[in-house]
């Protein structure tokens, strides 16, 4: 466990350093993704339990959210008056975003004939 | 004799306590939301910071205070988004099956979700650091985070639009997709991670295991996406 966590920081890092030196627009941890992912992807040695605690650190991922919402606190002020506006505006875009990316996604497998199941399933 | 309001105001200012309040809060919300059938309503992340915001009000505890004891939740937030690499290639073959509809779902999406907010805060008039902050609400916190930074909004709001985003979309996405009748579920966990990210994510697997790991990749495809066409979308729609 003490490995893998040591590569997801260790990339985070090297994610962070990346975006430091070459000004790059995406945040430290997505260049972190893209090479962990690039990383499996070749196929070169990782610790053994990565992708157990890839499982572990994602199957409680809502409660890492919970911190940065008790920000609200914070906020008090601005949501006293401009609140239900914002409420309302996350409602609509979420209502038309989630539509025309479901209906799309839905269309589009149906037009080409795709079943979302596949035949088999990389372990790792 | 033990004197509470030593005892207190000891606790009060030590990383200790919050960090412990944040943990139980959430172990409290979860058992509500299994003991409600995983009702959209009983979302534990709701719950929890309703109940902490409460408790810090009522307590006269400031967020900085609290903060410095739940950061060490929060700073998790870097390693998983790194971590969303391991389902991404695990499903690396559904992936490839279904990557013209995931890929043009997930550009018509995005866009979708970025122009939809700034164009309505600008139809509200909102002021600009709201309108920023409602910008990348989509993406999951770490990387919203990370835009705000970039396009000099402010973090702390943006974070608090990212959390309003993923709860409500959690708490509307099964009885939008039931209204629509759609019953892929690929597609229904797509739209739920890709609008709601990784509060979506956790709602999709309590739905269905397949909507779940596409939602784990949509949130990881929008997460990169939203960093790169808020920045570009931006000037032309405040424009």
């Amino acid at each position: 466990m003490l490995h893998a966590f040591a590569v997801l920081l260790g990339l985070q890092l090297a994610g962070e350093a990346l975006v430091r030196a070459v000004g790059s627009p995406l945040p430290g941890p997505v260049i972190g993704l893209v090479l962990l992912f690039v990383w499996l992807v070749t196929k070169l040695p990782l610790p053994q339990e990565t992708g157990a605690a890839a499982d572990g650190i994602l199957k409680h991922l809502s409660l890492l959210f919970v911190p940065a919402g008790v920000g609200v606190v914070q906020q008090l002020p601005l949501l006293g008056t401009e609140g239900w506006k914002l409420l309302a505006i996350i409602l609509v875009s979420i209502t038309l975003s989630l539509t025309a990316t479901a209906v799309t996604f839905a269309a589009l497998a149906k037009l080409m004939k795709i079943d979302s199941e596949a035949p088999e399933r990389k372990q790792r | 004799m033990i004197n509470f309001v030593d005892l207190w105001v000891y606790l009060s200012g030590s990383t200790l306590l919050w960090l412990t309040v944040t943990l139980v809060a959430y172990i409290a919300a979860d058992a509500i939301s299994a003991a409600c059938g995983r009702h959209p309503l009983a979302n534990p992340v709701l719950v929890s910071v309703v109940f902490i915001s409460c408790l810090l009000v009522l307590s006269k505890t400031a967020f900085p205070s609290y903060f410095a004891g739940a950061q060490f939740i929060h700073f998790l937030l870097g390693p998983a988004t790194v971590a969303l690499a391991v389902p991404l290639y695990r499903h690396l073959p559904e992936v490839k099956r279904m990557f013209v509809p995931m890929i043009v779902a997930l550009i018509v999406g995005s866009v979708i979700s970025i122009t939809s907010a700034v164009l309505l805060a600008k139809w509200f008039g909102l002021s600009k650091l709201a309108t920023l902050a409602l910008a990348p609400k989509s993406a999951t916190a770490a990387i919203a985070m990370g835009v705000a930074e970039q396009i000099q909004g402010n973090p702390a709001l943006t974070a608090v639009m990212v959390i309003m985003t993923g709860i409500s979309g959690a708490i509307i996405v099964t009885p939008l997709m039931n209204a629509l009748r759609l019953k892929n579920y690929a597609a229904r966990g797509f739209a739920a991670g890709l609008v709601s990210h990784g509060i979506g994510t956790a709602r999709a697997f309590q739905v269905n295991p397949l909507a779940g790991t596409f939602a784990g990749i949509a949130l990881g495809l929008n997460g990169v996406l939203t960093a790169i066409l808020v920045p570009l979308l931006l000037p032309w729609l405040l424009g």
